[in-house]
């Protein structure tokens, strides 16, 4: 239990060094590659707390794939990032310290972390936990909710995903095209 | 990259082992970890490798765009169309319990069938993202 608490306190305390590092770096590609490392901890952390297809995703996605592309990015933008005026700003520090003060005073309402008596342990996962056995029986009952019991939510995703490919392709892809055009033309 | 010869083949020796685990995290994803996004996401990655060893033109010779398109399309429509599928069979939309006769039966056909509609989508819209950028960076 108290390996655990460590690990859990090793992890948040990595993710922070790992933000207030980003924030200071003027190099990109580093900061590229500390956001993959951001996401592999965060990954970890997820493992710790026992959801392992979060933390599968996030492994997968959040530092694989959008690594790679963030680099893709890089390579045609350029790699350092333009320095600013250095010009001390009262009122964003503002902003950010009240918005955080106000956020830290609505955790105070909210039920302890992990208790048994929940609103989300009492609602519908147990239903989920006990009938889904019966109804679909699928050991992993992360896939049983993700499809089934919630499967519009998941077309939903597709259609997201599927969207965001179309919107891309339309913005990057098809001046592209253009481009070849003029060029043979 | 042509220069970096032990890459490349210590790369393309991993290409298959990655496809084959998407593939083991697509249809196991009902009793472990994993499923449609994170597979496609996986297989994804094996043509990223490939790409980033050999050129986006060798590897686009294996995954055309224009594939990947009709493919991308056709896992949502999978995934929808299941849903009409059980709508004209009697049922609710994407009520899987009639695809069998079995209503269990019947969930898990349902259940594979919107997974791998999933995994086409997302690994061949990541492969799109990615060979349009790529394909940028190299013209520039």
């Amino acid at each position: 239990m108290i390996l655990e608490q460590l690990i859990d306190v090793f992890l948040l305390a990595f993710l922070a060094v790992i933000s207030i590092a980003v924030l200071r770096m003027r190099d990109l590609f580093g900061a590229v590659m500390l956001f993959g490392l951001y996401s592999l901890t965060s990954a970890s952390l997820f493992m710790v707390l026992d959801a392992a297809d979060v933390a599968f995703t996030e492994a997968a996605v959040g530092a694989g794939i959008s690594t790679i592309l963030m680099l893709c990015t890089l390579s045609l933008t350029g790699r350092k990032e333009k320095s600013l005026q250095k010009k001390a700003k009262m009122l964003p520090l503002i902003i950010v310290l009240v918005t955080g003060a106000t956020l830290i005073y609505g955790i105070l309402d909210l039920p302890p972390f992990g208790a048994p008596d929940n609103p989300p342990h009492t609602h519908v996962t147990p239903r989920y936990i006990e009938q889904s056995p019966e109804e679909i029986d699928v050991p992993n009952f992360v896939t049983a909710v993700l499809a089934s019991y919630r499967g519009f939510d998941t077309l939903g995703e597709v259609v997201v995903i599927f969207t965001a490919g179309v919107g891309v392709l339309l913005l990057i892809g098809r001046r592209r095209r253009d481009e070849k055009k003029e060029r043979a033309s | 990259m042509s220069d970096h010869l032990i890459l490349r083949i210590v790369g393309k020796f991993l290409i298959p082992y990655i496809m084959l685990f998407a593939l083991y995290v697509q249809f196991h994803g009902d009793f472990g970890p994993g499923g449609g996004f994170q597979a496609g996401v996986i297989f994804a990655s094996a043509f990223v490798i490939h790409t980033l060893l050999f050129g986006v033109q060798s590897t686009q010779k294996i995954a055309p765009p224009w594939v990947l398109k009709i493919i991308s399309s056709s896992g949502v429509l999978l995934y929808a169309g299941v849903g009409v599928a059980t709508l004209l069979m009697g049922g609710l939309y994407l009520d899987y319990d009639v695809l069998a006769a079995d209503p269990i039966a019947g969930q898990h056909i349902g259940i594979i069938l919107v997974e791998f509609g999933v995994g086409l989508t997302v690994a061949s819209v990541m492969m799109l993202l990615f060979f349009t950028f790529a394909d940028r960076g190299e013209q520039a």
